[in-house]
């Protein structure tokens, strides 16, 4: 496997770090205290380029592909964890279906936008009696005509209440259970469509989570992404970059605390020496840098095979369970070598714990995660 | 409209610097290398004066040195600039600042442009003789360390801004000239992923001792150089602070004893 970064690798994460240390670490902790979204921040990504990372060049994008988004989703996540969620939300979850299952309708419609962050993206599978288990979802669309009427609820969509587009998941067949779902683009201002509760979350509170509601909302059939039946298969496909995205954002987090400690144990005195001169704080420091090296390594070879565009379930699964898991001890630890000093909100480590939390849960928690890696082994 | 920017790629500010064994240079292996930050200054004026002129100004960006600069030089590229020159022949190892602006200008002078831009100093050497000597070379007039620039209206002269002592000079000059860039005078652009790709996708020239007319090994490189570097030396560490305590008057004692028995400076 290449371990070296190529030119133009490098130069997309040079941008994206001289960028994130710019342009988002002075505001991230103003952002996650006042609970904002950084609307100016993802319009100035956009400008870059980074929100159109996958989209082909022919529909405005950069064409550059998974590996490189990895390298820049770590930047970001490394000094923000709610702008990195939203740049991974709409790269990972909202333009890759279209690009790989959407008609030439659909790319030609949403691409370019979704390029420019003109509209931005979010993606919906969740439901109240569907999380986990996604296949049972009830949301459902009737075809009537040249349209879809929906009617019901999905629940834990990240950036609900800013995005412009979102990629849905809906039942389309009552008698088959996965093979009933079909996935549609569904535009915020579509009549019978809105976006209801906001959540109050522990961490990635500058990025929003929300309820959508549909009431005989009619959606035009040629919004259906793919076709009938096909809807889950689109959901795992798309949820393997999810992870992808989401290991990366945990590598980020880590790689956050990692630097905060370190940067501590160096200043911080007590007993007449530097905190880092002890062995207790020594070993925390190295098991965690070579837990996020391990994370990474892992993050950048499921992302490479995604590029290569070879089977990689079960390397997404594995990157992401690891690398999130690696993030909240990177995140104890760092909140531990800072002593009551990192309980405090005039220190990052207390939002980097907040935020690394919920790396374990979404996009599948560490369960499922471990149920899709044995099943690779099991069912096989 | 040809513009011209020359930059050059340099330790980055974080690299911790070692000296090889001789002392008489630094350790380059494992050091990050960056395009020197005043030479950001110059890519980005240059951009904004091709995206203000638009008919047919272009920029190219020109570095001398061993093969990583080309890493800035793509940098450059990816910034927006057209085209990218690489200098470099074995024979140009070891050149001082007079020997490296003699190559330089024998480059421009084959190219041709109409400006010439570069960052007011190098942050490795912090010699500031490079683009200063280019301009004698080339017998064209130069100002240096500038914080504004425009363009006359037919393109024929330059009005710029210096910082000096109470108050700014201003300078009117007529072009071809050299010019070099001081922070504040602009924000240099983040390279673009369009742009990265754009810049994957451009070929840079290469230009050698041969390609150089009236040059020869003689006066290039080392053997050209008229100084040579002869050694480093660390400034001693200096002694760690010490703070008296007790009641003022037995400080003032203190200081009194300390300044005549250990100091012997009373």
């Amino acid at each position: 496997m290449k371990l070296g970064l190529s030119d133009e690798e490098r130069m997309v994460q040079e941008t994206a770090r001289e960028f994130a240390d710019s342009e988002i670490a002075p505001v991230a902790a103003n952002n996650d205290a006042e609970g904002r979204f950084p609307a100016d921040i993802v319009k100035k990504l956009a400008e870059l380029g980074f929100m159109g990372m996958l989209i082909p060049e022919k529909y405005g994008g950069a064409g550059l592909g998974n590996f490189c988004l990895v390298l820049a989703l770590e930047e970001i996540n490394r000094v923000c964890a709610s702008t990195g969620v939203t740049m991974s939300v709409h790269n990972s979850l909202a333009t890759s279906p279209i690009i790989k299952f959407g008609s030439d309708y659909l790319k030609e419609t949403y691409l370019p936008k979704l390029a420019t962050s003109e509209m931005l993206g979010a993606y919906a599978l969740s439901e109240a009696e569907a999380g986990s288990d996604a296949a049972s979802l009830k949301c459902r669309a009737v075809k009537d005509g040249d349209e879809y009427v929906v009617n019901g609820t999905k629940l834990w969509v990240t950036t609900g209440a800013h995005a412009d587009l979102f990629i849905v998941m809906l039942r389309t067949d009552t008698e088959k259970r996965s093979k009933g779902i079909s996935a549609f683009v569904v535009e915020r201002d579509t009549p019978g469509f809105k976006v209801g509760k906001k959540e109050n979350k522990l961490g990635l509170r500058g990025s929003s989570t929300t309820e959508l509601i549909f009431e005989d909302c009619r959606l035009p059939a040629k919004n259906l992404i793919g076709e009938e039946g096909i809807g889950f298969v689109i959901a795992m496909a798309t949820l393997d970059g999810g992870r992808i995205g989401i290991g990366t954002q945990a590598v980020g987090i880590a790689q956050a605390c990692l630097d905060a400690s370190v940067a501590y144990a160096k200043e911080r005195e007590q007993f007449g020496r530097k905190i880092g001169e002890f062995q207790a704080i020594q070993w925390k420091i190295a098991d965690m840098a070579t837990a996020i090296e391990a994370s990474r390594l892992m993050v950048y070879r499921a992302a490479r095979m995604r590029d290569m565009d070879v089977p990689h379930t079960k390397e997404a699964a594995m990157a992401k369970l690891f690398a999130s898991e690696a993030a909240n001890r990177a995140a104890r630890e760092a909140v531990q070598i800072h002593g009551g000093a990192g309980y405090l909100k005039d220190f990052p480590v207390e939002r980097y714990f907040r935020d690394a939390r919920i790396t374990e849960l979404y996009e599948g928690t560490s369960e499922v995660q471990r149920i899709v890696i044995s099943r690779s082994y099991l069912q096989a | 409209m040809k513009i011209g920017v020359l930059v050059k790629n340099v330790p980055d500010t974080e690299t911790k610097i070692k000296l090889t064994s001789d002392g008489t240079g630094i350790e380059t292996q494992g050091v990050k290398f960056v395009m020197n930050p005043f030479d950001e200054y110059a890519v980005e004026a240059a951009l904004q004066f091709k995206e203000k002129i638009k008919d047919d100004a272009t920029v190219t960006v020109v570095s001398l040195g061993p093969d990583r600069v080309v890493e800035t030089l793509r940098t450059a590229l990816a910034m927006g600039a057209d085209d990218a020159v690489h200098v470099w022949d074995d024979a140009f190892e070891g050149g001082d600042m007079l020997t490296n602006a003699r190559i330089l200008a024998k480059v421009i002078e084959k190219i041709g442009f109409d400006l010439i831009l570069g960052g007011k100093q190098g942050i490795d050497y912090d010699a500031m003789q490079t683009c200063a000597a280019v301009a004698e070379h080339l017998g064209i007039p130069q100002v240096q360390i500038v914080i504004a620039l425009e363009l006359s209206e037919d393109k024929t002269a330059l009005v710029a801004r210096r910082r000096i002592e109470g108050g700014d000079e201003v300078v009117d000059i007529k072009l071809p000239a050299v010019v070099t860039c001081e922070k504040g005078l602009n924000e240099p652009r983040y390279a673009s992923l369009p742009g990265i790709m754009k810049a994957k996708k451009k070929e840079i020239k290469k230009i050698g001792l041969a390609d150089l007319d009236g040059l020869t090994a003689d006066d290039v490189g080392s053997m050209g150089s008229t100084t040579k570097i002869v050694g480093y030396e660390s400034l001693a560490q200096r002694p760690s602070c010490r703070m008296l305590e007790g009641e003022p008057a037995q400080q003032a004692a203190d200081l009194v004893r300390a300044l005549r028995e250990e100091s012997k400076v009373i």
